[in-house]
């Protein structure tokens, strides 16, 4: 017992003297993953809108690629993505395995099926007929593509929390691409993994409660949203 | 002659083999109140969808003021307004819902709010101004929707089945406020709707859509009185549509046979020999209990009957008689106690010559 609440006390010392370069690390991570999932919405919003106003031949295809994407094993992510990055792959000019650079790829490639998997969803439960209405005011495409994002806008927040979740809780990925280097790639998660290798509890468990409090914050505020648009 | 607003030419909508709709030719004429009627499954929504091109046709050409409408589509949904069955309002406020057509062109805020604060006045929903759309009952949720679309001062306004899911005092408030507006604006309008009574009540002219096609177009009278075929007949209310031969002719009076019971009705021109369809609406039959001393009458026709089933529909009752053919009338309930009919009674039923329609077999 004494292991653990031993740990929490130095963990709570920990963050608050930003040892370790936690506050450094979680800044990376926030910003890693924030900019993976906004990548994430773009080519999600595309897809998913895509997949949820037209029929084509193999629709249905797709949609169980998505679904399957949804549940993607971050190491296999990693696998694909460094082999493509490394020097002698694909696109091993560009230069970019272990940098932050091919962390983002990586967690995009882990959260897009999520949100695009949201996304149709939820532009699926509209009416069907609300898009012919709001041609019928007179919108053009964009218009109408902004107007029905924006009545899906409750459940389009659902998919910014879970692509979020799926890209900072993610590990194997950011450590094979990333390379967990000191002041460069090091995040929260790949930093937990270290920090328990080495037997160093304390460390581990401050950066995993600031882990929690961030993946907390980030849904708190969503909800938060979301309550007051429903009651308004 | 009032000029054609929107024209549709050969037009065929198909999806996958099964051919949903075809309409050689028809015109929506400017100012006027066009009502499309027919059963449900009829084509009349996609028929209304092509009209607001919301739909492209799989064939044929749609004309705005004789002009093919290609590559303007945008252009002119701007000048139209569609009102659909579910009212489909935006997660907004209703005044956010009814200035949002007029948002999406350009109109600067102050004007949207003039133009949306006289039609929300015009259709009672003023009151209602800042509540969320989600919030409303169905008849303010509808009213919600005439107001957006008037909103917009369309030149054509198209309306699919707004009614419909509406209760009956709702409904006829609304059908009130409806017809006040399309007679103050005079915007040429397009109404969809498989109810006989509001087809009757709104439509100028008349369009009857059965199984993809427009059977019949014409002044709701004469669809109403006059309907070309067997099918728009029932569809029109016609109860007793029977088969029979014209016997002679004079005056353009003619003596048709109809399963040995001789009908004598009104036609223009038709030889003797004739096979014809002999229709007549249930309200338009006289019913006397058999027996009494028979007095001149304007009714041409007096056919002794004998009553198999008496069915009550609110106020009315509909009688069918066995008259050597099925006939069918509709009378009241006052009427039904004060003869004292029941099943099995004989009556005599008398109808006029002109409240035949005869329609000649084989068109």
């Amino acid at each position: 017992m004494d292991l653990i609440w031993d740990g929490i006390r130095e963990a709570f010392r920990i963050i608050a003297s930003g040892d370790y370069s936690v506050w450094e690390i979680t800044i990376r991570s926030i910003l890693v993953s924030g900019t993976a999932t906004a990548l994430a919405l773009l080519f999600g919003i595309a897809v998913g809108a895509t997949l949820a106003f037209n029929e084509f031949p193999g629709r249905n295809l797709a949609f169980s690629l998505v679904n399957t994407g949804m549940g993607l094993p971050p190491v296999v992510v990693g696998l694909i993505v460094a082999i493509a990055l490394w020097r002698s792959g694909p696109l091993g000019d560009l230069r970019l395995i272990y940098t932050p650079a091919a962390m983002v790829i990586a967690q995009t490639i882990i959260a897009a099926p999520i949100v695009t998997g949201f996304t149709a969803a939820a532009l699926r439960s509209l009416h069907p007929r609300l898009r012919a209405q709001i041609y019928g005011l007179g919108a053009s495409r964009l218009q109408m593509l902004w107007l029905v994002l924006w009545e899906a806008k409750l459940p389009l927040l659902a998919a910014v929390m879970a692509g979020f979740g799926g890209a900072i809780s993610e590990i194997g990925a950011s450590i094979m691409v990333g390379g967990n280097l000191a002041g460069d790639t090091r995040v929260l998660t790949t930093a937990v993994v270290l920090e328990v290798s080495k037997g160093e509890f304390a460390p581990a468990i401050a950066l995993s409660l600031i882990l929690l409090a961030l993946i907390f914050l980030v849904n708190l505020i969503l909800t938060t949203v979301q309550q007051q648009e429903q009651r308004s | 002659m009032s000029q054609p607003k929107l024209s549709l030419r050969d037009i065929r909508v198909r999806r996958g083999k099964a051919e949903l709709v075809r309409v050689p030719h028809l015109d929506v004429l400017a100012g006027e109140v066009l009502v499309i009627v027919g059963p449900n499954g009829a084509g009349k929504s996609i028929l209304l969808e092509t009209l607001a091109l919301l739909q492209r046709p799989t064939q044929g050409q749609t004309l705005f003021e004789g002009q093919a409408v290609e590559g303007r589509e945008l252009a002119l949904r701007r000048r139209m307004a569609v009102v659909f069955q579910d009212p489909l309002l935006l997660r907004r406020s209703v005044a956010d819902n009814i200035a949002m057509g007029l948002r999406l062109r350009g109109v600067s805020r102050s004007a949207r709010r003039e133009k949306a604060a006289h039609w929300m006045h015009r259709f009672g929903i003023a009151h209602l101004a800042k509540r969320s759309a989600p919030t409303l009952s169905g008849g303010e949720a509808q009213r919600t929707n005439l107001a957006r679309a008037f909103t917009l001062d369309p030149e054509v306004l198209l309306l699919d089945e707004p009614f419909s899911a509406l209760d009956q005092p709702t409904r006829e408030e609304l059908l009130d406020d409806l017809a006040q507006a399309l007679r103050d604006t005079g915007v040429t309008t397009v109404f969809v709707t498989h109810d006989r009574a509001e087809a009757l009540r709104l439509g100028e002219r008349v369009a009857v859509m059965m199984g993809g096609s427009i059977r019949q177009v014409g002044t709701a009278a004469e669809v109403f009185a006059a309907p070309v075929d067997e099918e728009v007949a029932a569809f029109v209310g016609v109860e007793t549509i029977v088969g029979g031969r014209v016997q002679s002719l004079a005056d353009g009076l003619a003596t048709i046979d109809v399963d040995g019971a001789a009908v004598q009705a009104m036609v223009p021109s038709l030889a003797s020999g004739s096979e014809v369809l002999v229709c007549l609406r249930p309200e338009d039959v006289i019913l006397e209990p058999a027996g009494l001393d028979s007095h001149p009458t304007s009714a041409r026709n007096h056919l002794r009957g004998t009553v198999r089933r008496i069915t009550t529909i609110g106020g009315q009752v509909r009688v069918v008689l066995d008259c050597g053919f099925t006939l069918v009338a509709l009378i009241t309930k006052q009427s039904l106690e004060e003869m004292g009919l029941g099943v099995g009674a004989e009556v005599v039923a008398s109808f006029k010559a002109t409240a035949v329609h005869v329609i000649p077999r084989g068109t």
